[in-house]
């Protein structure tokens, strides 16, 4: 069995088809028996004092997330429910952990329904009780017992400088790279949860001492990557439940993140898109345009070069996000961010980096906007710029956003980007 | 018969990649203990060349558990080695996300990571729950999530998870071990306080994220100040933080202190946990500035136990060494002078109690956490030390904490210098907190009446050469960032965690770190079920991803160096 079905050309563009790709596959689920007996998650939740409207309006929530119309809600619940027939394997690799703290945060289901309850969690260093042999076991016999059916999560970079021998684990001291490799064998899906584990992260920014490396880079299967850093517990979870709805690789973009999430530009819907519009920006953090909220983009806010919805979903249950705590977004779900993005605190400007596509990351149009043309169309700093760059394999239609109001001109370099595209993704 | 060796890899919940080995003897007593760190990221080396004000942020990504901590000092590094003193409102904010922090951290710790070598939850299954119930208000004048509903409630889930026979991230642990100690009435108290706190622990990370954006790892911090200051003029925003505030120190108060006063009274007969510290020098720095002239914690040394005196730190005496790490250059420096490049010898082929296995060269190098001493001597840091040189100091506010939990629970002093110690240390630093971290808020209010500045100006002059350090205490105990930056940019970065303190290997004269020396003359009852390593090495809150990291002062390329595995 290949680990993704195919889907048929004609089932691609609308929605109607979508849903019943979805129905089908959630029926399939449904007869598959759970990893675990015991109640259905509805019935969980009722005991738990969660009304079957709360956990509507939750699966609307993650409906929007997921860039899916609200008819889709009723399968993203199902969706959910079906999380107890998918064993999860989660390891840690080089990494500092950040990314399973930011994924127990997740609001609803609470963690405990989630972890207790529902997903079959079988190995994960962080929350797991066993230690040492025993920790080993559990994940041999995860594998063993769950092959071809398990997720494989990762977290963290693989070091490879000199075989990997900067990061061992177990009594038999494999290291990071060999553990990866078998896991990924037996996985029915993968995911690189965060940016070191989607794109290397901090250990591989420049000069990169223990050769860190992108799990996609050191496995053969497809890996679908959430980057982040920490990617928000929303984007973890809608990736899974995404999943399960679908069981096929979401529409990704160059840097085989999901489209539903890593969509549009930071800059496309923030809360001080209008502060830009109107060439009014912080010129030096505390100042009092700060204290007005004006546009952090002069104090080096990198939302329009980074794809990522934290400005629609924020993080911490909508608590806040860097551009509302008067920060400005440092790019953290880009490829080699810290090298391409810094200095974090000022503007990119016209300045070229060490980097990926010639300096220009996943956006071959916005290194070019220059502070002086501030007219809205010259700006280009719309989502649809980019899509002339990302690679052509939507298997999902486009979200229902508003009609692209015009192209900025295409530029000789770009289109050059576009046909390199598939070869140059972080070389 | 000889020694024989047991090895545990890899310790779970805890922060980053750890490995113990240990030696018993035919008792199962532990005669020698080696940790080794089995990750290393060289993080440092990647500070080199940058922008000084991208350094908070980077090295922030040295751990997401700690968040922040490392953010923040190495803010203040930046800030002491360019002369600037960030404003009051900023220094409050940072204080109030500290709180936030510490709140978060402790409480996930206790429960989380620590809990289970405490509680065994399937022992709940047998309890009582309106026993239960019951027993909660001996510990707390007003227990929560312990009614009896509840607890029925929270009985019936374990009860339908074990019957399944699949435990999930529960399977194959020490249950049933011989050193757990609490009845089935208190197991099910703690567990029903683990399923709370995973609540708790949401809103304190949301408390974070009102002025810190995000957590883990927030994004409100730069080199002068803060930036949200649009948050700080808001009074929605600030009562909200209060509202969270009063209800995770009511989950602090109602739950944690009671069923640490719990295990107090349960382990108080268990060898295995008032054993645990084989160090007794303590070292801690002065942080958590709340009001113009207050600060919650000191700085200061305890030594070989005595409670009776403080002595100051001198930080010229820190140095590291690397003896038993795998670097090169086994003389011990100053932060500032050390030379460090890595020279990984690997695992030897060996024999353990559960069969063969790949074991680590004591003799040799070890491990790649490196070995800080001061004075020569092993230290012991963390929220324990903390306490302890508050108490030494003569803190009222420490001494008042400390105080009336010995006398509820009737523990002696010495009893403190253990695994329950440490754990009970934890605790009372975040209780601590709980009392007193309101009054940052008011402070910052009334001072925001009168002064809006958030951030101090500054410029770097790319042809002056600057240097700095700051040093704090943040969770898991004294953290110090060294910077040197010249043509504007990072010449050298050093950082020395609390974990790099812990568990360092052995040292040139063959003294032992914390863990180590903590676990040694610690009899296992099972060496399979080497719960009581576990319990022990827990107690310290350990965060590998911290404790690693290399600075190569002489510019050398570390790119190549040579395996010789089988060494």
């Amino acid at each position: 069995m290949t680990s993704y079905s195919q889907l048929d050309e004609q089932s691609r563009p609308t929605f109607s088809n979508l849903a019943s790709q979805a129905k089908r596959r959630l029926a399939e689920l449904g007869r598959r028996q759970p990893v675990r007996s015991g109640p259905e998650l509805s019935e969980r939740l009722a005991s738990q004092g969660f009304s079957r409207r709360d956990f509507m309006k939750w699966s609307v929530a993650m409906t929007a997330a997921l860039s899916l119309p609200a008819k889709f809600a009723p399968l993203t619940a199902r969706a959910a429910e079906m999380l107890n027939r998918i064993p999860v394997i989660w390891l840690h690799m080089a990494s500092c952990t950040g990314c399973s703290e930011s994924f127990i945060r997740s609001e609803a289901p609470t963690l405990d329904t989630l972890l207790f309850d529902h997903i079959s969690l079988e190995f994960h260093d962080t929350l797991m009780a066993a230690s040492g042999w025993q920790a080993e076991e559990n994940l041999a016999s995860a594998q063993e017992n769950h092959r071809g059916n398990y997720l494989l999560i990762v977290e963290g970079a693989i070091p490879t400088a000199d075989n990997g021998i900067h990061m061992t684990t177990g009594p038999l001291a494999h290291t990071g790279m060999e553990v990866c490799r078998q896991a990924a064998e037996g996985a029915m899906a993968v995911f690189a949860f965060g940016s070191c584990s989607s794109f290397g992260g901090v250990q591989a920014a420049y000069p990169n001492p223990s050769g860190a490396k992108a799990l996609s880079k050191i496995i053969n299967k497809p890996v679908i990557n959430i980057p982040g850093c920490p990617p928000s517990e929303k984007n973890m979870v809608g990736s899974l439940l995404h999943f399960i709805l679908f069981g096929t690789l979401p529409a990704l973009d160059l840097y085989n993140r999901p489209r539903w999430s890593y969509g549009m530009r930071v800059h496309d819907l923030c809360e001080r898109r209008g502060r830009f519009d109107a060439g009014e920006f912080v010129e030096r953090f505390g100042d009092e345009g700060a204290k007005l909220g004006y546009c952090l983009y002069k104090v080096g806010c990198k939302g329009p070069y980074t794809f990522n919805n934290c400005s629609r979903q924020k993080f911490n249950q909508f608590t806040s996000w860097p551009v509302q705590a008067g920060h400005g977004c440092m790019g953290c779900s880009e490829p080699d961010f810290w090298d391409v993005m810094a200095p974090l605190v000022e503007p990119r400007k016209d300045r070229l980096y060490r980097t990926v596509l010639w300096g220009r990351g996943a956006d071959a149009t916005a290194d070019n906007i220059g502070l002086g043309v501030l007219t809205a169309a010259a700006v280009g700093i719309g989502a649809h710029a980019v899509y002339s760059v990302i690679k052509g394999n939507f298997r999902n239609p486009p979200p229902p956003v508003a009609e692209p109001k015009k192209k900025a001109p295409e530029k000789p370099e770009e289109a050059k980007a576009k046909n390199t595209d598939t070869t140059a993704k972080n070389a | 018969m000889a020694a024989q060796r047991i090895v545990v890899d890899p310790i779970t919940r805890i922060e980053g990649h750890l490995r113990m080995e240990v030696m018993v003897d035919d008792n199962n007593v532990i005669q020698d203990a080696y940790a080794s760190s089995t990750l290393w990221r060289g993080i440092e080396l990647i500070l080199k060349g940058r922008d000084p004000r991208d350094a908070g942020l980077l090295t922030q990504r040295i751990c997401g558990v700690c968040t922040y901590s490392h953010y923040r000092v190495s803010i203040e590094a930046v800030e002491n080695a360019l002369g600037i003193t960030p404003p009051y409102n900023a220094i409050l904010t940072r204080t109030m996300m500290s709180q936030a922090l510490f709140l978060h951290d402790h409480v996930v710790h206790f429960y989380h990571l620590h809990g289970l070598d405490w509680c065994d939850i399937t022992r709940a299954l047998e309890a009582d729950p309106r026993r239960a119930s019951d027993l909660a208000f001996k510990y707390a004048d007003v227990p929560i999530a312990t009614g009896a509903d509840e607890l029925t409630a929270v009985q019936a889930r374990l009860k339908g998870f074990v019957e399944e026979g699949h435990l999930g991230p529960f399977a194959n642990a020490y249950w049933g071990h011989n050193t757990y100690h609490f009845t089935p009435e208190q197991n099910l108290i703690v567990l029903s306080h683990y399923l709370k706190a995973l609540e708790v622990q949401r809103n304190a990370a949301q408390m974070m994220a009102i002025f810190g954006a995000k957590q883990p790892h927030p994004q409100s911090l730069v080199v002068g100040g803060v930036t949200c200051v649009m948050d700080l003029l808001n009074p929605n925003r600030l009562g909200e933080y209060l509202t969270k505030f009063d209800e995770i120190t009511d989950f602090v108060n109602r739950a944690y202190y009671a069923d640490v006063k719990m295990a107090a009274e349960a382990y108080i007969g268990e060898d295995s946990v008032l054993k645990g510290s084989g160090v007794q020098n303590f070292i801690s720095a002065r942080d958590f500035q709340i009001s113009h002239n207050e600060w919650l914690f000191d700085s200061g040394m305890v030594l070989n136990g005595d409670l009776g005196q403080a002595h100051d730190v001198d930080e010229e005496k820190i140095t590291e060494e690397v003896t038993h790490s795998w670097y090169r250059d086994d003389e011990s420096r100053h932060p500032y002078q050390g030379k460090n490049e890595p020279e990984y010898t690997g695992f030897l082929d060996g024999e353990t109690m559960q069969g063969p296995a790949k074991i680590l060269d004591e003799a040799g190098k070890y491990s790649w956490v490196k070995a800080p001493r001061y004075d020569g001597r092993v230290m012991e840091v963390g929220p324990l030390a903390q306490m302890l040189v508050g108490y030494a100091r003569g803190n009222e506010k420490v001494r008042t904490v400390v105080d009336n939990f010995l006398g509820e629970t009737g523990v002696p002093v010495p009893a403190l210098f253990s695994t329950l110690g440490r754990t009970a240390g934890r605790m009372l630093q975040t209780k601590l907190i709980a009392d007193h971290g309101k009054t940052t808020l008011l402070n910052l209010v009334e001072n925001l009446k009168v002064d809006q500045e958030t951030c101090a100006p500054y410029v770097i002059d790319n042809n002056r050469e600057y240097q700095g350090r700051a040093l704090g205490d943040v969770p898991r105990g004294i953290l110090g960032h060294w910077v040197r930056i010249k043509d504007g940019v990072i010449d050298n970065y050093q950082c020395v965690v609390p974990t790099t303190w812990n568990a360092s290997p052995m040292d040139a004269a063959g003294q032992h770190g914390p863990y180590e020396a903590a676990l040694i003359g610690t009899r296992l009852a099972d060496p399979n079920q080497p719960l009581e390593i576990i319990r022990t090495i827990h107690s310290f809150d350990p965060c590998l991803a911290c404790a690693v990291h290399v600075m190569d002062y002489q510019g050398n390329e570390l790119a190549n160096y040579r395996v010789e595995p089988g060494r």
